[in-house]
């Protein structure tokens, strides 16, 4: 089993290797892509190994608990429909060597990120797909994607030097307690007599710092930029695996924190950044007039929504929290794929210019509309049912302002994208041939948007998957 | 080495890293911006030298090593090229003057002191008195990265952060486990590079690296 666990790392790094020193137009095409679908099936046998009772383990750094098996499915299978949707079509030039290797490290990176038991390796690779995708924000080479790119890069690496911070400190507690240890299992099971006041600055400052990356409001700035910036399929990747990771790093430190000083540091810091990521995004969504700014501001808004799930805790709230993650990513990456195929077709993103696409261009029109019907929670999409599942959870566990709050907002964020969309499908149509579409290219999108609308009633493996993952967490508390 | 030559080696590199910082607040200059990191860098390496000395740390000893090299030598090797591609000297336009940054330092150190007080308590000694040093360092680079208006200067910003943080690493615990220390040590790295070639190519499209320039995406 150790050598599963091994798997995605392995392949990512040799493709990437492949890829920046043959450079064959092959690999530039298809290393993302192949990379991402061997994430998903190691997430997938991996997450077969843990029902079955096992915890893979690969020497003391990497072990996949029911939560690192979940996520690196999520991660495998938001990066294929983003690679698979963004492949350019059969004939244009393929991606260069740099966008392929990058795209693969960024994977491979995120891979190892939810498969680490020490947390300062867990830190290192949420820092290195700071490193991978600063480029990739910056790729198209225009004064705008540069001004993005710059941003992204002193704003992310600042954020999460602020949590390597926590972690060196926390590290210091349990030097103290005379056990010198970063592991997730030893720091959560190993019954270390930790310090409290230490451990508070420690669990602030880690949480502080993910959440930069995570994109939660009032550190969200560099997020709008670079996700409307870099290529769509990389948007699609920083908003359905970069943003979800990031907050798995949080649920992570949690589930330290929580057992020593009890639930309420954690929760109002949680709160608080889930309500004012979610008023953020209701504020500058209204008024938005760039259709991939008007989805990064969404993602800030599902941050804000998993943030508050998190504040909630229990069972019941951390699994739909789990299943938020994978339809956000899923519904997220193929609209950003949407998006980059409109830009492409359009030649540009500014909502007043998309006028009757539903007309002009069907095969762009459809997806768009029904991966927005996913996103804003319609069923039946699962994302409606894990936004319900953390109301109800939120209003059993005594949080019940804050979710009158929250759905208040969501209300008005439904209306303002619903109205974005309108303009965009409806709408009087202006002149402008249909082209066909190249046959193939809706593939990803069907296979995406389709399993979002079936996971909700699935029974079986997937439920059981989420309730072992939130236990995980929740056990730990 | 005797307790109490540790004790003043502890204490005149945590000094030596606390009045580089103090310069580099205060001092405009970019050209010697790179030259007071590379004096703190060797403070810093001198510092986890005397901590893996006293401790019998070979492990310790290396790292000193590692950390003479990447924060004496090669990040402010890198800074002080990308300055001279921008052709800057200077910061022209900080947001904050001289006089009331000083003042905001001594607010900042005197929050670092109430900061680290938990750990002062919990392991009194002579590493962890030096604690607020580390902390103050991080909070001046967060002074210099929200003031601070050239390219440049973000990046010794930066720096000066996570100079700071590694500070804290190795005075509180003995430095972190080796290979997130690496790891760690290899982000920096790559980061600092990655700033440096976003910055060329600003000042190739901006023709300067001052950051006023960076206005066109907002909402």
């Amino acid at each position: 089993m150790g050598v599963l666990v091994l798997v995605p790392l392995t392949v990512c790094l040799a493709l990437a290797a492949l890829t920046a020193f043959l450079r064959t137009p092959a690999l530039c095409r298809f290393s993302g892509l192949v990379a991402a679908a061997t994430v998903l099936a190691s997430g997938v046998a991996l997450s077969a190994a843990v029902l079955a009772g096992s915890i893979p383990t690969a020497g003391s750094l990497l072990r996949v608990d029911a939560l690192s098996a979940f996520m690196l499915g999520v991660v495998g299978a938001v990066g294929l429909t983003a690679t698979w949707g963004g492949l350019p079509v059969a004939g244009a030039p393929a991606h260069d060597w740099m966008y392929s290797t990058l795209v693969t490290l960024f994977l491979g990176a995120m891979s190892l990120a939810v498969l680490a038991d020490n947390l300062g390796v867990l830190w290192i690779a949420v820092e290195a797909t700071t490193i991978a995708t600063a480029f990739l924000v910056g790729h198209n080479r225009t004064r705008r994607s540069l001004e993005a790119a710059w941003k992204y890069v002193v704003l992310g690496s600042v954020g999460v030097a602020i949590a390597f911070l926590g972690l060196v400190l926390l590290y210091a507690a349990t030097v103290a307690a005379g056990r010198p240890t970063l592991s997730w299992i030893a720091l959560t099971q190993g019954h270390l007599a930790l310090d409290p006041s230490l451990l508070k600055v420690a669990g602030a400052l880690a949480v502080l710092g993910f959440a930069t990356k995570a994109g939660l409001a009032p550190m969200h700035s560099w997020l709008p930029d670079a996700h409307s910036q870099a290529p769509a399929p990389v948007s699609g990747l920083m908003s359905g695996v970069l943003l979800s990771v990031a907050f798995y790093a949080i649920l992570r430190v949690q589930a330290v924190v929580d057992p020593v000083l009890g639930a309420g540091l954690m929760r109002g810091l949680l709160v608080a950044a889930g309500l004012l990521s979610l008023t953020v995004a209701a504020a500058l969504i209204i008024r938005q007039r760039d259709l991939k700014r008007m989805l990064a501001y969404s993602s800030i808004e599902h941050m804000g929504l998993l943030a508050l799930a998190a504040a909630i805790g229990g069972t019941l709230a951390i699994a739909a929290a789990l299943l938020h993650v994978l339809g956000h990513g899923l519904a997220k990456s193929s609209l950003f794929v949407v998006s980059g195929r409109i830009l492409a077709a359009e030649g540009t993103t500014q909502i007043a210019d998309l006028r009757g696409l539903l007309t002009r261009r069907p095969v762009m029109a459809v997806p768009y509309l029904v991966g927005m019907a996913a996103l804003l929670g319609l069923p039946p999409f699962s994302l409606f049912f894990s936004e319900v599942a953390i109301v109800v959870a939120g209003f059993q566990r005594g949080l019940g302002w804050a979710m009158a709050v929250a759905v208040g907002l969501v209300l008005v964020l439904f209306a303002g994208l619903a109205r974005h969309s309108a303009s965009i499908a409806l709408g009087p149509a202006s002149p402008g041939l249909a082209e066909p579409d190249p046959p193939g290219r809706s593939a990803p999108l069907v296979l995406a948007l389709g399993s979002l609308a079936v996971i909700g009633f699935t029974a079986g493996p997937l439920p059981l998957l989420l309730s072992q993952a939130a236990a995980v967490l929740v056990g730990a508390r | 080495m005797s307790a109490n030559l540790f004790d003043q080696l502890i204490g005149l590199s945590a000094g030596v890293l606390l009045l580089t910082s103090v310069l580099l607040v205060w001092k405009r200059s970019l050209v010697a911006a790179a030259r007071l990191l590379a004096a703190q860098g060797v403070a810093l390496a001198s510092l986890v030298a005397v901590i893996g000395v006293f401790d019998h740390d070979r492990q310790l000893v290396a790292v000193a090593g590692l950390v003479l090299v990447l924060k004496g030598l090669v990040l402010p090797w890198v800074l002080d090229r990308s300055r001279i591609r921008t052709g800057a000297v200077r910061e022209e336009t900080p947001l904050m003057n001289t006089t009331a940054a000083l003042l905001a330092l001594s607010l900042l150190t005197m929050l670092a002191y109430l900061v680290s007080q938990p750990l002062r308590v919990l392991a009194p000694g002579p590493t962890t008195a030096a604690v607020p040093v580390g902390i103050s360092l991080v909070l001046y680079g967060f002074l210099l990265l929200t003031t601070r208006r050239h390219a440049i200067s973000q990046l010794v910003g930066f720096l000066l952060l996570d100079n700071g943080i590694a500070a804290v690493a190795f005075l509180t615990s003995g430095g972190v486990p080796f290979v997130v220390e690496l790891g760690a040590s290899l982000d920096v790295l790559l980061v600092v590079l990655i700033l440096r070639v976003l910055t060329s190519r600003m000042t190739v499209k901006f023709g300067g690296a001052d950051l006023d320039d960076l206005t066109d995406l907002r909402d």
